[in-house]
C-alpha cells in the first residue's frame, strides 16, 4: 500500500512526518508526488499508540478517568462525558440535574477551546503565524476558567460516574459570563483578519471538496460532515445529557470545501456560547454527585453504546460488561480516525500546499486516532 | 474587465483590513506575563500532586492507614506503610511515598480517602534533573510544611501510647526517613 | 605613495568595509526589530531577557550561531553546499555600493546603477537553487524549484515597474533619478504609485518573505531550501535575507520615494557635512519605514499557494505593469 521509490524517477516518494510541522503530532503521511502534485497519500498511524482501549479492559471504571482526557488533549471533557455516560447508562444511574448542567457548560467551553486551538493551527498550516496567538489569548481564558473548576488545564479528569467531582462557584459563573461577552466581540477580529482575507479565501475555497457521499462512505462526522451539508450532530439526532433543553442551531454549509469546514467551526463556537449562556441562566441548585454510588461499579452483564458529540465529531464508547467491575471490552470510536480515512481519496491530484490545508481542515488529533 | 479590477481592489482592501487589525494589536499592551519573574496567581482549586493534610494547631496528620488511596490509584504510584505503636489500637502512618513520575493527577486517591487526610498541593512549576527527584516522601514533606507553619510535626510517632513522647526519639526517626530513596 | 596606494583604491577599501559593516549591523538590528514587531503584533513583548528589553538578544544569537557546527549531510555536494550561503549574501552587499545614501554618500555612481542592482539581485535565486540542490534533501529541492519559478516570474513585473521610472527620468543612474525627485516623489504620481505598488509586491516576493515565502514554507516544506543548514550556514542565509530586504527598500526609496530628499519643504540639496547627515537620515528613515511595512505584512497574512503565486504574477502584475509602462510612455511623449 505504501508507495515505494520509483526507479524511473518519474515520481517522488516523500515522507511527510512523523516529524513535520503540519502533521500536528506523530502522523506520518507517505506521499507519491509528481512535481508538486500529490498522486497518492497514505497516512501511517500508530506512532502514538498507548493501548488506551486495553487499559480500559484491565482497570475498573474509576481507573480509566485519567485515560479519557489523554486520548484527545484538545477536547478532553467530551471524552470524559462519553465515558461516564456509557457507564451510567449501563448501571442505570440518574445523575442530578446540576451535575448534568455543569457537564454541559464545561464541555461546551472545552469545545470552544478545541475549536480555537484548531483555528490557530489551521492558519499556521496556511502560513499565517499571528492568528494562533490571538486564538490562544482567548483559549487561555477558557483554560483559566476550567482550571478553576476542574483543577487542571488540559487533562481534566473531571467527570465521575454519578456526577462531577467539584461544584461550580460564583467566580466561575461570573468569569464565564465575562468570557462570553469578550468572545462575542473577538469573532469580529477573526473575521476581519482571516475570513475576509483574500489570500486565505483563495487558499481554502474549492479546496478539498468532500461530497456527502464520501462522508457517508467513510463515516466522517462532526464539522467535517456538517461542512458537506449533512446536519449530523449527536447533540441533535440522539440527544444525550440535557442538550434537548437548549435552543441552539446546527450550522451546516453545503460546499464541502475547507472554507465550509472553517465556517462550520466558527459558527459552532458561537452556538456553544449560546448553550453555555442558557445553561448558566437555568443552572439548577442541588447536589453535583449522586447520593449513593456503589463502591464497586459492577458492569453488566450486558453491553451499551453511548455516542457523544466531541469537538471533532461522533465519539462512541462501546462498553461490554461481564458482571465484574472491570469492563470486558471497551471499544472507543474516535471521530478523527474516520475523518482521517478521507485523506487518501481527497489528496488525489491536489498540490502539496493544498494537502496541508486539507489535513488542517480535518482537524486531526493524532493521539485520539492512535489511542 | 470591471470584474477583474473589482476583484483586485477588493482583494487589496481585505489585505488592508487585515493590516489594520494587526497594527491595532501591535500598539495595544501585551497580554503575557514575564514568567518566571512574574507569576500568575494559581487558583486555589488547582490539582497538583498530593500532600498529607497538616493540622495547623497540633501538627498531626489525619491518616488512618486504611490503604484506600493506594488501592484507588490506577497507576500504583502510592505506597503507604503503617505500624502499630506499642499499646495502641490503631496503626500510625510511618511511610507515605508518591512516585510522581507515574501519577496522572486523576484525583481518585483524594476522593477515596475516608478521613480527608490528603489534599492537592498547588505546586505547578516543578522541575528536576533526575526522575528520582519526583519520588516524593510525603512524610518528610509533611515535616517540612509543619516547620514552615511553626508547629512541631507529630507524624510517624511510634512512641508507646502510655508514655510521654521523647524528643530525641523523634529526632532519630526523622533522620532515618531522610534516606535517599529509589 | 600615491603610486602604490592610489587614493581611489583606499577609498574603495574604506567604503567596502563600511558597506559590509553596515550590512551586518543592519541584519543585527533587523532581526531584533522583526522579533519585536512580531511580538507586539502577537501581543507579547518579543525577546526580553538579554539586556534591557532584550536589546542584546541578537548578539547572543549570533554567538550561538557561530559556535554551532555547520553540519554537511552525508550525500550532499559539500562544495556547493558550503558555497551557497556565501552566494546568498555577497551579491546584495555588493549591490549596496551604488545605493545613494546621500548626495555625497555613494560609493560608485555607475551610469547603469539600476541595471547593476537588478543583475546582482538575480544571483540570489542561484544561491537558493544551489543550496536546495546540494542539500540532497527532497524538501530542500522543492524549496529550490519553487524559488526559481517564483523569482524568474517576479523579475519581469519588477523590471517593468522600474522601467517606468527609468524612461521617465531617462537615465539608469541612481543620482539622476534622485535629483529628478527634488520637487515631487514618483510614488505620489498616479503612474508612479502603481509602479511602486507593483515593485513593492515583487520586492517581497524577490526576498522570499511571507506571504510569498514559498521556498521556505515552514508548514509545507519544514524549512525549504535551508532545511539542512545549521550554524553560520543558516546565519549567512539570514544575513542575506535581511540585506536583501534592505536593498529592496533602498531601491524603492531611491526610485519612488525621493531617495535622500526630504519632503518638499524640507529638501536639502547641500553637499556639506550636516546636509549629508540629514540626507542620510531621511534616506534611512524611508528605508526602515518600508522594512517595517514588510515585517508587518509578513506577520499578518497566510502564505499564497504556488499556482496562485504565479497566476497573480502573470495575470495581474505583469499586465498592470505593462499597461502602466505604456501609459507612462504615451504621457511622456505628449
Amino acid at each position: 500500500m505504501i508507495p515505494r521509490p520509483d526507479p524511473t524517477l518519474e515520481t517522488l516518494v516523500l515522507n511527510m512526518g512523523p516529524q513535520h510541522p503540519s502533521t500536528h503530532g506523530v502522523l506520518r503521511v507517505v506521499l507519491k508526488l509528481d512535481g508538486e502534485y500529490v498522486l497518492e497519500a497514505h497516512p501511517v498511524i500508530g506512532y502514538g499508540h498507548r493501548m488506551h482501549e486495553k487499559m480500559g479492559e484491565v482497570r475498573n471504571v474509576s481507573g480509566f478517568y485519567a485515560n479519557v482526557g489523554r486520548m484527545d488533549y484538545a477536547g478532553a471533557l467530551s471524552f470524559g462525558h462519553g465515558h461516564v455516560l456509557a457507564v451510567e447508562r449501563m448501571l442505570g444511574i440518574e445523575v442530578p440535574p446540576r451535575a448534568e448542567y455543569i457537564r454541559v457548560i464545561t464541555t461546551e467551553l472545552n469545545r470552544i477551546a478545541s475549536h480555537l486551538l484548531w483555528f490557530g493551527a489551521f492558519l499556521l498550516d496556511l502560513g499565517a503565524f499571528t492568528p494562533i496567538l490571538y486564538s490562544f489569548d482567548d483559549r487561555e481564558y477558557i483554560l483559566d476558567l476550567l482550571e478553576h473548576v476542574t483543577g487542571a488545564r488540559l487533562t481534566f479528569s473531571y467527570f465521575r460516574v454519578g456526577g462531577v467531582n467539584r461544584d461550580l462557584d460564583e467566580r466561575f459563573i461570573q468569569g464565564t459570563r465575562v468570557f462570553i461577552r469578550r468572545m462575542r466581540s473577538r469573532f469580529e477580529v477573526y473575521h476581519k483578519l482571516v475570513t475576509g482575507n483574500v489570500i486565505f479565501r483563495k487558499r481554502v475555497e474549492g479546496v478539498g471538496v468532500i461530497s456527502p457521499d464520501m462522508i457517508r462512505k467513510y463515516g466522517a462526522t462532526g464539522p467535517v460532515a456538517r461542512g458537506s451539508g449533512i446536519p449530523y450532530d449527536i447533540r441533535r439526532v440522539e440527544p444525550y445529557s440535557v442538550y434537548s433543553e437548549f435552543d441552539f442551531d446546527i450550522p451546516t454549509f453545503p460546499e464541502g470545501d475547507c472554507f465550509a469546514r472553517y465556517r462550520v467551526r466558527l459558527a459552532e463556537m458561537e452556538q456553544s456560547l449560546r448553550i453555555v449562556e442558557q445553561a448558566l441562566d437555568r443552572l439548577p441548585d442541588g447536589p453535583v454527585m449522586v447520593e449513593k454510588v456503589p463502591k464497586k461499579l459492577k458492569l453488566g452483564p450486558g453491553e451499551v453504546y453511548q455516542a457523544v458529540e466531541a469537538a471533532r465529531g461522533e465519539l462512541g464508547y462501546y462498553l461490554v460488561g461481564d458482571g465484574t467491575d472491570v469492563p470486558y471490552r471497551l471499544k472507543i470510536r474516535p471521530p478523527s480516525y474516520s475523518n482521517l480515512s478521507l485523506l487518501n481519496e481527497l489528496a488525489e491530484g491536489v498540490l502539496l500546499a493544498d494537502l496541508v490545508a486539507i489535513m488542517g481542515s480535518l482537524d486531526l488529533v493524532i493521539p485520539e486516532i492512535d489511542r | 474587465m470591471i470584474r477583474y479590477f473589482r476583484e483586485i481592489f477588493e482583494g487589496l482592501w481585505s489585505l488592508l483590513v487585515g493590516l489594520k487589525v494587526t497594527g491595532r494589536f501591535a500598539l495595544a499592551p501585551t497580554v503575557t506575563t514575564h514568567y518566571p519573574f512574574d507569576e500568575l496567581e494559581v487558583t486555589p482549586n488547582y490539582r497538583g500532586h498530593i500532600d498529607l493534610v497538616v493540622n495547623p494547631k497540633t501538627g498531626k496528620d489525619k491518616c488512618i492507614v486504611c490503604m484506600m488511596c493506594q488501592r484507588a490509584c490506577p497507576s500504583g504510584c502510592i505506597t503507604v506503610k503503617g505500624q502499630k505503636p506499642e499499646g495502641a489500637k490503631k496503626r500510625v502512618l510511618t511511610e507515605y511515598r508518591l512516585d510522581f513520575t507515574k501519577c496522572s493527577l486523576c484525583g481518585n486517591c483524594v476522593e477515596a480517602c475516608p478521613t480527608s487526610a490528603i489534599e492537592f498541593s498547588h505546586e505547578y512549576n516543578i522541575a528536576g534533573t533526575s526522575r528520582h527527584d519526583f519520588h516524593y516522601d510525603l512524610v518528610e514533606r509533611f515535616r517540612d510544611r509543619c516547620r514552615t507553619l511553626g508547629v512541631e510535626p507529630k507524624i510517624a510517632d511510634l512512641t508507646p501510647v502510655a508514655t510521654k513522647p521523647k524528643p530525641e526519639r523523634e529526632k532519630t526517626e526523622s533522620q532515618g526517613d531522610r534516606k535517599p530513596d529509589g | 605613495m600615491t603610486d602604490v596606494f592610489p587614493p581611489d583604491l583606499i577609498r574603495l577599501i574604506v567604503s567596502f568595509v563600511i558597506v559590509v559593516a553596515f550590512a551586518f549591523t543592519n541584519a543585527a538590528v533587523l532581526v531584533l526589530v522583526e522579533r519585536k514587531i512580531c511580538g507586539h503584533i502577537q501581543r507579547r513583548p518579543g525577546p526580553f531577557e538579554v539586556g534591557p528589553h532584550g536589546l542584546l538578544q541578537t548578539a547572543v544569537d549570533g554567538v550561538k550561531l557561530m559556535a554551532k557546527q555547520m553540519l554537511v549531510p552525508r550525500n550532499a555536494d559539500a562544495g556547493l553546499f558550503r558555497a551557497a550561503p556565501i552566494l546568498s549574501f555577497v551579491p546584495p552587499i555588493a549591490a549596496l555600493i551604488v545605493v545613494p545614501f546621500a548626495r555625497m554618500l555613494q560609493v560608485r555612481d555607475l551610469d547603469i546603477g539600476v541595471l547593476f542592482i537588478l543583475s546582482l539581485a538575480a544571483v540570489n535565486v542561484l544561491a537558493i537553487l544551489v543550496a536546495g540542490w546540494s542539500s540532497a534533501n527532497k524538501y530542500s529541492l522543492f524549496g529550490a524549484i519553487r524559488a526559481v519559478a517564483q523569482n524568474v516570474a517576479y523579475e519581469i513585473p519588477l523590471l517593468l515597474s522600474l522601467l517606468t521610472i527609468v524612461i521617465w527620468v531617462g537615465s539608469f543612474r541612481m543620482s539622476d533619478i534622485v535629483a529628478a525627485q527634488g520637487g515631487f516623489w514618483f510614488a505620489f504620481t498616479p503612474m508612479g504609485f502603481v509602479a511602486f505598488l507593483v515593485y513593492f509586491i515583487c520586492g517581497i516576493a524577490e526576498t522570499n518573505r511571507a506571504p510569498f515565502d514559498l521556498p521556505e514554507a515552514e508548514s509545507e516544506l519544514t524549512a525549504g531550501f535551508h532545511t539542512e543548514y545549521a550554524g553560520m550556514g543558516f546565519g549567512l542565509f539570514f544575513l542575506g535575507e535581511y540585506t536583501n530586504m534592505l536593498l529592496v527598500s533602498a531601491i524603492a526609496t531611491t526610485l519612488f520615494l525621493g531617495g535622500w530628499n526630504g519632503p518638499a519643504f524640507l529638501t536639502t540639496a547641500g553637499t556639506g557635512f550636516w546636509a549629508t547627515v540629514i540626507q542620510t537620515l531621511w534616506f534611512l528613515a524611508k528605508v526602515y519605514g518600508l522594512i517595517v511595512v514588510m515585517i508587518w505584512v509578513r506577520w499578518t497574512y497566510p502564505r499564497v499557494r504556488f499556482d496562485q503565486l504565479l497566476n497573480f504574477c502573470w495575470k495581474i502584475l505583469i499586465p498592470i505593469s505593462m499597461a502602466n509602462l505604456a501609459v507612462t510612455a504615451v504621457w511622456l511623449k505628449l
